[in-house]
């Protein structure tokens, strides 16, 4: 009897020794800790943005108000006389836009059609990562695509094309964003249940018909999404605006001349030497900040066109 | 009679078997245009590469690779771009990798499900998709005005670590979330603790999937030039950083940190802005080596990619 109680106590201090003690513990919590603060990091990333954005741009609607920043339509902030309407830069960053779409809403959702409902699975495979190429591909070199092929290609058609115009870089805004549109739309498509498409063949539908009236249609908010984020994308792209469109911010819907995006123009001001605190520093800020709550709009519903196909089936 | 039925059958007949062959038609047709919609996406990329090819391959030599910039477009070089390259490279990646790698292994693996866990994860979403011009004005007003970090080495880094941050968090969380359960379990049912776990298995697992996210986000980051024109990168560097190693003690130098930089695509976005041909021609070949280190790095992703796949077996 004697001689269990004492094994068993032996046994409960070796068991206490194998236990968790204070140490690894502290460890643990350290870490846990060290990992948090690694993901707040972004969140301190976003506060700086905004911080910084709003905190310039607040200088900058001190002095001009935000009603003559919307509808002058004059942007010419580092002339002795001074116009600051934003309206030419967002006519220049919708045209660019505009014409990004123009092609890559028929190449990306074609694209997308084909490899989702026609290719076998080998060339799928072969063409995914060869498109995933084009978005690799720096911007500063479809910059020098845009201005030195594009333009002479196109200056063949229009001869008084000149060299800096929205035309070049639109297009070449939009190749880029082909594969972001293909990839998120076929994605959207391949989540469509086979056995739609099987109902559809069932009934006599060919291949064309089962893509365009079945699997399409239910992927449209998927493919909506695709689109959407291309939209932000090319909002966003500076290189090829800044090298092929030229940078005066001009009124124009033309895309056969040049004007200036609200990126270009940010990328202008910043290779001049503006003093630091001055107007002109604080209007690529207020620039800036437009920009971001466009690109944000289209996220936001980027996202929600994303999740509500997800949940769909 | 016979004659009449006959006909209308075959007319009957003939009328269905043209509904048939047309939509047959138009399906091949609607494939044919699929394809070629592909393949111009294909082909305009190798215009693009042959274009430049085209202009530039002729101009890489050893001079053009370790000469400085130069007003004569001949004598002209991309020495101080690359090695700028490097160095802003090995800051964004010095920062950018424990940062995101960590970030992602809390919200896969410690992450409570609470509203702050929620605001980091939308707010990871939204930055992903802030352009990158963005970045370079915040770290213009934040790191160059407000920490006085120049505009250096030191800054070019840090604004690409955090441009890349989102996509290095992304695509590991993927990675991780590859792991399946079975194996954490595994370990804890070994007595491992939970850091003992992620650190001992979960991460050594999805450390292929780990690498091709960084790889693939460091190449996007050899890349941007954007962000960096904001910041007020210089692109008329004469001279190159001050070297990081020395013969005295303590060895290595971070004065380097804070010497003023170009990088490939500035030099490139120069030269492109000049007038003279003979300049483009250079841009081309600046644009080359620069098309030529992203292109392998993805290629390198792809085969990290393939061979862990393969490797992978649960």
């Amino acid at each position: 009897m004697a001689a269990d109680v004492r094994t068993i106590k032996a046994e409960k201090t070796q068991v206490l020794a194998l236990a968790p003690t204070a140490m690894p513990k502290l460890k643990e919590k350290g870490v846990e800790a060290a990992l948090f603060l690694t993901a707040a990091t972004s969140v301190a990333i976003t506060l700086g943005i905004v911080g910084v954005l709003v905190y310039e741009s607040i200088g900058f609607f001190g002095q001009v108000s935000l009603g003559r920043f919307l509808t002058e339509t004059q942007w010419t902030p580092l002339f002795a006389d001074p116009h600051y309407g934003i309206l030419p830069l967002v006519s220049g960053t919708l045209v660019t836009t505009c014409i990004a779409l123009l092609v890559a809403v028929p190449v990306g959702s074609l694209t997308a059609i084909y490899l989702s409902e026609y290719a076998a699975a080998r060339l799928r495979e072969t063409v995914k990562p060869a498109l995933e190429l084009l978005s690799a591909v720096p911007t500063v070199v479809y910059g020098y695509f845009a201005l030195l092929f594009v333009t002479p290609l196109l200056q063949r058609i229009w001869h008084d094309l000149p060299g800096f115009n929205m035309l070049s870089a639109g297009l070449v805004i939009g190749l880029m964003i082909v594969p972001y549109v293909s990839s998120v739309s076929e994605d959207a498509m391949r989540a469509v249940p086979r056995s739609l498409r099987e109902g559809a063949y069932a009934l006599g539908a060919t291949r064309m018909q089962t893509a365009m009236r079945v699997v399409f249609p239910s992927a449209l908010s998927g493919v909506a999404a695709a689109y959407v984020l291309g939209v932000s994308r090319a909002i966003g792209e500076t290189m090829v605006v800044a090298i092929a469109a030229g940078m005066q911010p001009t009124l124009t819907w033309n895309p056969l001349e040049p004007a200036a995006t609200m990126t270009a123009y940010i990328v202008q001001v910043s290779l001049g030497d503006l003093p630091h605190g001055s107007i002109g520093y604080q209007t690529i800020f207020a620039v800036g900040l437009s920009l971001l709550l466009l690109t944000l709009l289209f996220n936001i519903a980027g996202h929600v066109l994303r999740k509500r196909y997800r949940q769909a089936y | 009679m016979f004659f009449a039925n006959d006909t209308d059958k075959r007319i009957e007949a003939g009328r269905h078997g043209g509904t048939i062959s047309r939509s047959k038609l138009a399906d091949r047709l609607f494939a044919l245009l699929g394809l070629l919609a592909m393949l111009s996406a294909l082909l305009a990329l190798s215009a693009l590469l042959l274009q430049l090819t085209a202009d530039g391959a002729g101009r890489i030599s050893s001079q053009f690779l370790t000469s400085y910039p130069s007003r004569f477009p001949e004598q002209a070089g991309i020495l101080t771009a690359w090695v700028g390259t490097i160095l802003v490279m090995f800051v964004t990646a010095l920062a950018a990798v424990p940062l995101g790698v960590g970030a992602a292994i809390y919200l896969e693996e410690y992450a409570p499900n609470n509203w702050m866990t929620d605001v980091i994860e939308i707010n990871i979403a939204n930055l992903a998709g802030v352009p990158s011009i963005v970045y370079g004005l915040m770290a213009l007003g934040l790191l160059v005005y407000q920490f006085h970090l120049g505009q250096s080495i030191l800054t070019a880094g840090l604004t690409l670590a955090m441009l890349i941050l989102p996509m290095i968090i992304i695509a590991t969380r993927e990675a991780i979330r590859s792991v399946p359960p079975h194996m954490r379990e595994a370990a804890y049912a070994l007595g491992a603790t939970k850091w003992q776990t992620v650190r001992d298995h979960v991460v050594p697992y999805s450390l292929g999937g780990i690498l091709t996210g960084l790889i693939l986000a460091l190449s996007r980051a050899v890349g941007e030039t954007a962000p960096l024109i904001t910041i007020g990168a210089l692109s008329f560097i004469a001279f190159l950083p001050h070297p990081p190693f020395q013969h005295e003690f303590p060895f290595l130098s971070w004065q380097w940190l804070l010497d003023p930089f170009t990088v490939l695509p500035i030099q490139m976005f120069n030269w492109i802005s000049r007038p003279q041909e003979a300049f483009h021609v250079n841009a081309a070949a600046a644009g080359l080596v620069l098309i030529v280190m992203t292109l392998a790095m993805n290629a390198l992703a792809i085969y990290i990619r393939a061979r862990y796949r393969k490797r992978m077996h649960w």
